[in-house]
């Protein structure tokens, strides 16, 4: 069976004042029909930028080539009649930070159904109905109450839920969530990622989590990708990434990682910070903060090979990795 | 207001209800404040305007009355003593106090008639151009600050900054000439100026405004030519008025248009027109609602080189008339009007404020 998303050597550029940059090259992911994939790497590797083409939220003056299906349906030839098709009744999303993402002056109940009745043709009854069961479903209490609320009457955490739910109403097929707990209390966190796997068991949605922490995704996903600078550097199932990690930056982002079953004292950072857009070496891009590059790293970017089965790793060295402290 | 806290699947929190001692309303309670703030602030403008108009060099004999006169002291005395200009400035103060908590806000030096006949006579004008001006600024400034913002940095954009430049930068009499060659000499659209042509008598009172007395007379005729008789100065104020507001609405819906809750709203797959009217014209609407209502407030204060040109009897050139003379009842009149019509805009606008935004709504 075809994956219901199936996105193969997509390139995106932006604008910069000096011409084009590049951000995205060569990034090819798939998800299926309800599976729960997660998208990790640190802040400004592509991860949001990948879902912002997904939905076809670009800033003017992008460009993008390589290919994006979803369900059949070639995203990057949607025109704006498409996108709004798609947008929200195909795919969905809930962002980072629940109380910029939810608009302070409208109720809860008019972001909740406002698109509903756009995808779903409901009336407003109906999509008031609607809106009390999804409300229920992510345990919002009082649901019919919180209807007439404004975002700023709840705590982060029932906001996030309240954005899950807007995301859920007109019935998506995939959910793409763009760290949708970072901006949450560590115990709010767990919730919403227990609600999440919840609702793909329950719907048969399909998500795609994006995160920088990626003990979140041994929590939830099945497979993940390994973003860096705009290149995915390693895929495979999540909990063989987690162990048994074959590109270096995997493992040293493991051994940065703030939480898990590592001892104090045994936080390692990664030196150097990521290149900027347009600044990438001309080999592989981790080369300059990795410690087991040798020369033909600076050759060319490595390209995503198969390493087993199920997974790929860009990277020519492959050296022998132990998994930092744990 | 309650917060409804995050718990776990199954852990249902209800808000503690609590009887609370019974208080006033928090609107009345705001008002009420208001008011009481409103009441010194006019009473501080009588004390400036008073001290201001005796600081100033000048005499109001010497304003008031002719050559001849001003040869005679027993005219002389006589014009002091009818005014109060006699007395002490301290005894003039609290005697014009007194009468204004009577309602008495003097009789004008200039026209005869007490100010309050005046203002009652010259504000309805104004208030016939800045009413009109109002509603049409804020229609065609939001619409076209919105398009600048959504067309950010494209053609459309530097065409609308660069026209709200030119237009910020107008002298208002220049434009007000530029309109009148154009319409009146050279195409002979419009009337020159005045409120109402010659042939026809204004309608009964009722608001002071004429289009609006003549229609509710039923007089369509009176009516017609009024209106024709606006559409000069509602012109130049107009577009005086969306200039200074574009730039705002611009900005506004610019900083709007970077939130997230935008790109939201698009990613829910809702179509161009109702993100823009919905989510964008909500969100943007505060800071406009500020700068709109200071606009206003200016034009009902009078505009004195707009109504001059166009031979408007509005405040503005009462004002202007006025000061030239030094006529301190008259002056005091103005000023308090004005204050009063800064503060019950000021007002409006910040009952707006909670009216738009949730957030800032009392409760």
């Amino acid at each position: 069976m075809a994956p219901l998303l199936d996105v193969d050597s997509l390139a995106v550029t932006l604008p910069g004042p000096r011409g084009p940059l590049p951000i995205l090259h060569d990034v090819s992911l798939t998800v299926d029909e309800g599976e729960l994939v997660g998208i990790a790497g640190e802040s400004g590797c592509g991860k949001s930028l990948t879902a912002q083409t997904l939905l076809g939220l670009l800033p003017p003056g992008a460009t993008v080539s390589g290919s994006a299906r979803f369900a059949g349906t070639d995203l990057l030839g949607l025109d704006q009649r498409g996108w709004q098709r798609v947008r929200g009744a195909g795919i969905a999303m809930v962002f980072q930070d629940p109380t910029a993402a939810l608009h302070p002056m409208l109720t809860i109940g008019r972001q909740l159904t406002e698109h509903m009745r756009v995808h779903l043709r409901m009336d407003r009854r109906a999509a008031n109905r609607r809106a009390v069961e999804l409300l229920d479903q992510v345990r919002i209490p009082d649901p019919e109450r919180a209807l007439r609320s404004y975002p700023h009457q709840f705590s982060g955490g029932m906001r996030q839920r309240a954005a899950i739910a807007i995301a859920l109403a007109a019935r998506p097929r995939l959910l793409i969530a763009d760290e949708p707990t970072t901006a949450l209390d560590v115990t709010v966190q767990a919730g919403i990622l227990a609600l999440l796997d919840r609702l793909r068991a329950e719907t048969g949605l399909a998500v795609a989590f994006i995160t920088h922490d990626l003990g979140v995704l041994s929590a939830l996903t099945t497979r993940g990708y390994v973003f860096y600078a705009g290149r995915v550097v390693e895929t495979g199932p999540t909990g063989e990434l987690l162990t048994a990690p074959t590109h270096p930056y995997t493992a040293a982002l493991l051994g940065a990682r703030p939480h898990g079953t590592q001892a104090v004292g045994t936080l390692r950072p990664i030196p150097g910070g990521p290149p900027a857009p347009g600044q990438a070496p001309p080999g592989c891009p981790f080369q300059p903060r990795c410690g087991y590059a040798e020369p033909a790293c600076g050759t060319s970017p490595p390209p995503l090979t198969p390493a087993g089965e199920h997974r790929s790793v860009a990277c020519v060295v492959r050296p022998h990795l132990e998994v930092a402290a744990r | 207001m309650t917060t409804v806290h995050d718990g776990e699947p199954g852990a249902v929190t209800t808000t503690a209800s609590r009887p609370r001692p019974r208080r006033a309303h928090p609107l009345l309670v705001f008002l009420a404040k208001r008011l009481t703030i409103t009441a010194g602030l006019l009473l501080g403008v009588t004390v400036v305007t008073f001290a201001l108009v005796n600081v100033v060099p000048g005499d109001p004999v010497t304003a008031n009355l002719s050559d001849q006169a001003l040869n005679d002291p027993a005219t002389v005395a006589a014009f002091r003593e009818k005014w109060g200009l006699d007395q002490p400035l301290w005894a003039q103060y609290f005697q014009y106090l007194g009468n204004l908590l009577t309602g008495d806000l003097g009789i004008s030096q200039q026209t005869g008639r007490s100010v309050l006949d005046d203002l009652v006579r010259y504000v309805p004008a104004t208030m016939e151009l800045a009413i009109p001006t109002m509603v049409l600024a804020l229609l065609i400034g939001t619409g076209i600050g919105m398009l600048a913002a959504v067309r950010n940095g494209r053609f459309t954009d530097q065409l609308v900054r660069v026209g709200a430049l030119l237009g910020l930068s107008t002298p208002p009499f220049w434009l007000s000439l530029v309109v009148l060659y154009v319409f009146f000499y050279k195409l002979g659209l419009a009337p020159s100026g005045g409120r109402l042509s010659t042939a026809f008598s204004p309608p009964p009172t009722v608001t002071g405004m004429y289009t609006v007395d003549a229609a509710l007379a039923g007089q369509w005729d009176v009516a017609w030519d009024a209106a024709q008789h606006l559409v000069l100065p509602v012109l130049v104020l107009t577009s005086l008025t969306v200039a200074l507001l574009v730039r705002f609405v611009r900005s506004a819906m610019l900083e709007v248009l970077q939130q997230d809750y935008i790109r939201a709203a698009y990613a829910k797959g809702l179509p161009a027109r109702v993100v823009l009217r919905r989510h964008l014209l909500r969100a943007g609407l505060v800071p406009v609602v500020t700068v709109s209502g200071l606009a206003f407030a200016s034009l009902l204060s009078g505009t004195v080189l707009v109504e001059s040109i166009f031979g408007w009897p509005g405040l503005g050139q009462y004002a202007y008339r006025s000061a030239t003379a030094l006529d301190l009842p008259s002056i005091l009149g103005v000023s308090l009007f004005v204050a009063l019509v800064y503060t019950l805009v000021n007002l409006t606008v910040d009952l707006l404020y909670g009216l738009i935004d949730p957030r800032i709504r009392l409760s």
